[in-house]
């Protein structure tokens, strides 16, 4: 419990660090852009609402002690502001959707990568030297060292236009009605095959070398050694010996990558077009969208520290050191 | 170092690395301007242009080439600047310890955590597009990973005797670092370099790949941007954006071959086995035995330095 709080400490701490580096980052920047952002709006808003946008950026004329603790308020409050894009929408609602879309692609992908590359892993370290252990690994980070978006387009341009088989854009098919209905389900599943294939190929030969080298260091321990000769069966010696205590410095490596992997994931929805965060990032680069920018960046952390947080719950459910 | 080119890993990737440094140099005087309309859009691959055209008319190996220079380039200065950087805070870290360890561990964390290509794009928005925004983002961004793995080993040798009694002799901390504690791990900065340059290299191309480069140079990129902004894909031109993939995994993969080299050369369980295998011939090891010991084989790694 104690190592849970404590953990709960450094996340708030990096929350709020990361609001307050989305309230410095435009004020350090060189020029004025502060201005030339506002000034996008210019004919386009009222000029009270103008006023309130400014407030929700904290860019009034009061001073910067002031300006920071009204930014704040409004972060905590949820008011990210409103999107110059999709005027006259507010930013949070534009972000909406497109996190569960993202949360649903890459907690998808995240997973399966994890479990397949963890699999393997143990799989390739057991039988040492084994075909498994040969071919796999090479050939894993060779497919790693490729962009995931880039990936993305050779497999969007194989399946999709010269095969036909997959789906070429969207998170769904636009003729069915969002809902817990089956044709609908069934179609979100068509549309996330590609993208998440992408990112678990381009991710999963890291778990593997990670999960299999941990494996190696776990297997020369002396408990190992006494389970064998107990006369315990090779299964149980694998899975409740080994592989639960290898699991352990993987998924402490599995919080850390989730930031990583986020990324990726971002730019694979750009090739999908798919209606994530990341296909939202680029359109607000485009029309120098900051507070959709802003928005997209805060929520994308809060969600890594969300993720994280979750991991430290199974690391102490899983380590009983921990909790001692 | 004759231990790395005893190593067959390594020499197939410091092979690959050093066609792409050659290409970089030389190759962009070899083929014509990159941006030059020279024939009509999206031709297939030929002999009057090797890799085809673009969706504009240009030559793809020409792009190729140019871009092999730009990227990698960009990327090997932001390697070293990321692994600089990580040093310096690291080692701060290591070295002093106490309050000053706790802030730069919790500052390390923080950036580890968070997400970095949206951090990479909230600066670089307000900043002119160009390959120094780049840079400079991707230094920010990523100098945290080799700031972790430096620290962790500056604190293990700040307990060994021979930086004690530096410190006894009364040495100045900064001589301290720079001449006791980076020296003993080069194996590390080594591989914390290849780390960054892979990353920088990844990245770039990623944030390009956005349009938050500088769209009238040609960098691998602006390439895929372009192909994928034109008809690259609807129109089955697999090569527009083939041959800039594939050299990007290329170096990626050249450079994970080198690191893991660097691995099992440092690592002496690593090196004892594959000494032992190759001595004995037996394909597998028996997994519970202790780790082999063979005295300096063909006077290799295993030789005391």
């Amino acid at each position: 419990m104690r190592f849970l709080l404590r953990r709960f400490g450094f996340y708030l701490t990096a929350a709020w660090a990361s609001v307050t580096l989305a309230f410095v980052i435009p004020r350090l920047m060189p020029g004025d852009p502060a201005t030339a952002m506002f000034s996008r709006f210019r004919g386009r808003l009222k000029p009270e609402a103008l006023e309130a946008l400014r407030e929700a950026f904290g860019f009034t004329n009061a001073p910067l002690w002031k300006q920071y603790l009204q930014y704040v308020g409004h972060a905590l409050q949820g008011d990210l502001g409103i999107s110059i894009g999709y005027y006259p929408a507010t930013v949070g609602s534009v972000i909406g959707q497109a996190l569960a879309w993202t949360l649903f692609l890459s907690g998808l992908a995240v997973v399966l990568s994890f479990l397949l590359g963890t699999l393997l892993g143990l799989a390739a370290a057991w039988k040492r030297g084994g075909w498994l252990d040969g071919i796999g690994p090479p050939v894993l980070m060779l497919l790693g060292a490729f962009p995931y978006f880039w990936l993305a387009m050779a497999v969007l341009f194989l399946f999709g236009f010269q095969l036909g088989w997959f789906p070429l854009r969207h998170a769904y098919d636009d003729t069915l009605s969002a809902g817990l209905n089956l044709p609908f389900m069934l179609s979100t599943l068509q549309h996330v095959v590609l993208p998440a294939a992408t990112v678990v190929a381009a991710t999963v030969g890291g778990w593997m070398l990670s999960m299999r080298s941990t494996v190696i260091n776990v297997m020369a321990e002396d408990y190992v050694l006494f389970a064998q000769a107990k006369g315990l069966s090779e299964a149980r010696i694998v899975l409740h010996y080994v592989a639960r205590n290898a699991l352990l410095p993987n998924l402490a490596g599995f919080g850390m990558a989730l930031g990583f992997v986020l990324s990726g994931s971002l730019l694979t929805e750009i090739v999908f077009s798919y209606p994530g965060q990341g296909y939202l990032l680029v359109r607000a680069v485009k029309s120098l969208d900051y507070p959709l920018i802003q928005g997209l960046f805060l929520t994308t952390t809060f969600a890594v520290l969300a993720a994280n947080w979750m991991v430290d719950v199974v690391h102490v459910w899983l380590d009983p050191r921990t909790r001692s | 170092m004759r231990s790395l080119l005893e190593n067959r890993k390594a020499l197939v990737g410091l092979g690959i690395l050093g066609v792409f440094a050659a290409v970089a140099a030389i190759g962009p005087w070899l083929v014509g301007d990159p941006t030059d309309f020279v024939a009509v859009p999206l031709l297939p691959p030929s002999f009057a242009h090797w890799l085809g055209t673009t969706a504009q008319g240009q030559d793809v190996l020409a792009q190729t080439v140019a871009g092999a220079r730009s990227t990698l380039f960009l990327g090997v200065i932001v390697g070293l600047a990321t692994v600089t950087v990580g040093a310096i805070v690291g080692t701060a870290a290591g070295y002093f310890g106490g309050w000053v360890d706790e802030v730069l561990s919790l500052v390390i964390n923080l950036f580890l955590l968070m997400p970095g290509l949206p951090l990479c794009v909230v600066i670089a928005a307000y900043l002119p597009a160009g390959p120094v925004t780049i840079g400079l983002v991707l230094v920010i961004t990523g100098w945290a990973w080799s700031a972790r793995v430096i620290r962790a080993q500056a604190l293990s040798l700040r307990q060994s005797v021979f930086v004690s009694s530096a410190v006894v002799i009364g040495e100045s901390p900064l001589r301290i670092v720079l001449l006791e504690i980076l020296p003993n791990m080069t194996s590390l900065l080594a591989s914390s370099l290849i780390g960054a340059t892979t990353y920088a290299i990844g990245a770039e191309v990623g944030l390009e790949f956005l349009g938050m480069g500088d769209l009238g140079a040609v960098t691998w990129g602006t390439n895929l941007y372009w192909a994928s902004n034109d008809v690259a894909l609807p129109s089955g031109s697999w090569w527009t954006f083939v041959p800039t993939g594939a050299c990007i995994a290329l170096c990626g993969f050249a450079l994970a071959l080198v690191n893991n080299a660097l691995d099992e050369i440092s690592n002496p369980r690593l090196s004892a086995e594959r000494a032992f295998v190759r001595a004995t011939g037996r394909k597998r090891l028996d997994l519970h035995a202790p780790t082999p010991v063979l005295k300096s084989v063909q006077g290799g790694s295993n030789a005391p330095r």
